[in-house]
């Protein structure tokens, strides 16, 4: 399933750019792109575990950029 | 500017001004010593005890960068250590310690004047490029109970009669029911010429209602409707990054800590060798400064946006990032024939009557054939012009495969191909070497002429394929399932560089598949289609191009990117747009990576100051994003 999610207050380039890399290593998902211009970011992962997997992700990403909220 | 970059800038103000003052303030003398807030220094020749200047600057220091201060002590609890926050943190806070107060403040005021400034140019274009592609309909008017009601377009059902009014965006694909208008596809199709339709005229969704007022059949939901989809493409574009996008962000992965690491070794080495720890540190403070990574990989995402923004505002829709960067390195582009080199239609080019006027051979065989559904037969009815009218036929029969019979105003007509005239013992007067299909006419028996008839060439593919060449295109290649004499015709005409007829579906494929082996290793092959039957000919090559998409889905989902009109004139176009783009990414590539390795080497000589390292982070990546955003205004 992929699935496509806005970003608030997504501020620096480099930082999407390290969320991506902390979202692919994730377990269960194939495809992540986080895009710095257009304040989304597309996930690409395994359908019956989309739910467990979105809560790793908004913690992978609150790590990198605590400020950023990805609206759900 | 939003609330939070206007709180920004009255922050920065007000740090400036505390700057300025703490810069004008007269010493102040102590009576004694105070441990840490006290200095010595001479005054009026004699020494005594002034307060000290870094708690006067720390209050600048503390307004302007105490967000970066706190940005930097959590992300190091959260284990991002090379972040921005703190590499610029230890600068300054390096810079206090060894006694350079005003450097530290202005270092950091210039870091958020700098931030702000990328902030703001950043949500321009994100703006701008939204308002380009501002072309969702808000409401749709529906008549219920004699009243017109303003709903949302995605209540509107399949069959519903919707309204539009002079000024108002068509919410909805379908077909007008009554009214005419001219409609403004601009944000379509960047064509600035309005389109007239009347009733019974397909709209799209998107376009907007010029003059007349329209009642429309919706004949698709809102989610499969023609604005949708696009906002739909060219909202997913930027999940497909390009290669440069993807080499940058590692580059930065590598680049941050090797300079963190090198000015750790500049501190401490030559300074354990030399004991000048005063020259030393300050020098590797700068590295810090410099290793932030934000310049370098803001502006190659940017330099995308703006190249795939750009071309939307010219009816050329790409679907990603790597597909501009792709199309720049286009070598080979092959055509479809029919519907994208030519117009699709068939229409009479040529009349050679025999023994009558042109006027009369195309009345007979427009009558003749007046009933007729075949694209050949209407193209002549087309030509002729008259009203059909069937008293004037009678006893019409079609020979399939070779043409019509009929009487007509009591004159016994033949119309078709040569194998009809062969047949019934007519000698065909050997026709001028004609592209196209002939339909020889012969009336009671005795020959009357021939039509020709063709597919025309648009009147912009000819300029199109010369200004493909002008971009650096090296070949043209046109593939058609279309006789050999036809398509050598329109190949010499247009003058494209190659060309195969008559062949298959299949066929198509296989011959992008050898074009594909021959080509050069740095080049691309595109192919053109029109996106009708063309699909797997349209993945297969490096890019497919759809063109003349409004309204077909197919090829929308289909190719790469997408030509929004018929006008072939958008290729050349696009190919420009994406070979601007690239150059605009590797400038910014090139001017980054050279100011900062520049800096670094005249920091570590001791030739920049702090200032020249915070220019080569924030200035440089200002100066990237001006240069990106001229991608907008890009023809």
């Amino acid at each position: 399933m992929k699935k496509t999610f806005k970003l608030i207050d997504l501020d620096c380039a480099n930082c999407a750019a390290k969320m991506e890399t902390a979202i692919k290593k994730i377990d269960g998902v194939s495809d992540a792109s986080v895009s710095f211009m257009t304040q989304k970011m597309t996930i690409e992962a395994d359908d019956a575990q989309f739910d467990a997997i979105m809560k790793q992700v908004v913690k992978a990403c609150k790590k990198v950029e605590p400020d950023c909220e990805i609206v759900l | 500017m939003t609330r939070k970059q206007k709180k920004m800038l009255y922050r920065i103000l007000i740090a400036f001004v505390l700057f300025v003052v703490c810069l004008l303030f007269p010493t102040i003398w102590l009576s004694g010593p105070i441990p840490l807030l006290s200095v010595v220094q001479d005054r009026n020749g004699c020494g005594a005890y002034a307060l000290a200047e870094w708690p006067l600057f720390l209050v600048p220091y503390l307004v302007i960068g105490w967000d970066v201060l706190w940005k930097a002590v959590r992300n190091i609890a959260h284990g991002q250590v090379f972040d921005e926050n703190f590499l610029m943190c230890v600068a300054t806070i390096g810079a206090l310690i060894i006694g350079e107060y005003p450097e530290a403040v202005a270092v950091m005021l210039f870091y958020q004047v700098g931030e702000l400034f990328q902030n703001v140019a950043v949500s321009r274009s994100r703006q701008s490029i939204s308002a380009l592609m501002d072309i969702r309909p808000d409401y749709a008017n529906i008549e219920r109970d004699g009243q017109l009601v303003q709903v949302d377009p995605e209540e509107v059902a399949v069959g519903d009669v919707i309204v539009i009014k002079a000024g108002e965006r068509v919410p909805l694909d379908g077909s007008i029911l009554e009214g005419a208008s001219a409609l403004d596809t601009a944000a379509l199709t960047g064509e600035s010429l309005p389109r007239d339709v009347a009733a019974g005229d397909e709209v799209i969704s998107g376009c907007v209602n010029l003059t007349g007022l329209l009642h429309v059949r919706v004949s698709k939901p809102f989610g499969q409707s023609t604005v949708a989809r696009i906002l739909d493409l060219v909202e997913n574009s930027s999940e497909k990054k390009a290669q440069a996008e993807h080499f940058i962000t590692k580059f930065a992965r590598y680049y941050t800590p090797i300079v963190v690491f090198a000015a750790l070794a500049l501190a401490v080495i030559p300074s354990l060798l030399d004991g000048q720890w005063g020259t030393w540190v300050p020098r590797a403070l700068n590295f810090l400064v410099v290793s932030c990574p934000c310049a370098l990989v803001i502006s190659i995402p940017l330099s995308f946006f703006g190249g795939i923004g750009g071309a939307s505002k010219q009816g050329i829709l790409v679907k990603g990032s790597n597909y501009l960067e792709a199309l720049a390195q286009a070598g080979v582009v092959v055509f479809d024939k029919t519907g994208t080199l030519t117009q699709g239609r068939f229409s009479v080019t040529a009349v050679h009557p025999e023994g009558m006027e042109e006027k009369e051979l195309l009345e007979l065989a427009a009558l003749a054939e007046q009933n007729s559904t075949h694209p050949i037969s209407r193209s002549i009815v087309a030509a002729w012009g008259g009203t059909p009218d069937q008293e004037r036929a009678a006893d019409v029969e079609e020979i399939a495969g070779h043409g019509i019979r009929a009487v007509v105003d009591g004159r016994q007509v033949l119309a078709g191909n040569g194998q009809l005239m062969d047949r019934e013992n007519i000698s065909v007067t050997a026709g001028h070497n004609h592209p196209g299909t002939i339909i020889h006419v012969a009336v009671d028996g005795r020959y009357a002429g021939h039509l020709v008839i063709a597919d025309q060439p648009k009147s912009t593919s000819a300029q199109a394929l010369k200004e493909l060449k002008a971009a650096g295109v090296r070949q043209t290649v046109m593939l058609t399932g279309d006789a050999q004499g036809a398509a050598q015709a329109v190949a010499q005409e247009l003058g494209l560089d190659q060309f195969y007829a008559q062949l298959l579906p299949a066929d198509k494929v296989e011959r992008v598949e050898d074009l594909l082996r021959d080509k050069g290793p740095k080049e691309n092959l595109v192919f053109v289609g029109d996106g009708i039957n063309d699909a797997p000919v349209l993945s297969r090559a490096d890019i497919g191009v759809a063109m003349g998409a409004l309204g077909s889905d197919a090829a929308i989902e289909a190719a790469d990117i997408v030509l929004m009109d018929d006008d072939l004139l958008k290729l050349p176009v696009a190919v420009r747009i994406a070979r601007k783009t690239l150059a605009i990414v590797r400038q910014n590539v090139v001017f980054a990576l050279g100011v900062k390795l520049l800096v670094l080497v005249l920091s570590a000589l001791g030739h920049a100051n702090m200032w020249a390292a915070v220019f080569a982070d924030v200035g440089v990546s200002v100066l990237a994003i001006l240069n990106a955003s001229r991608m907008l205004k890009a023809k």
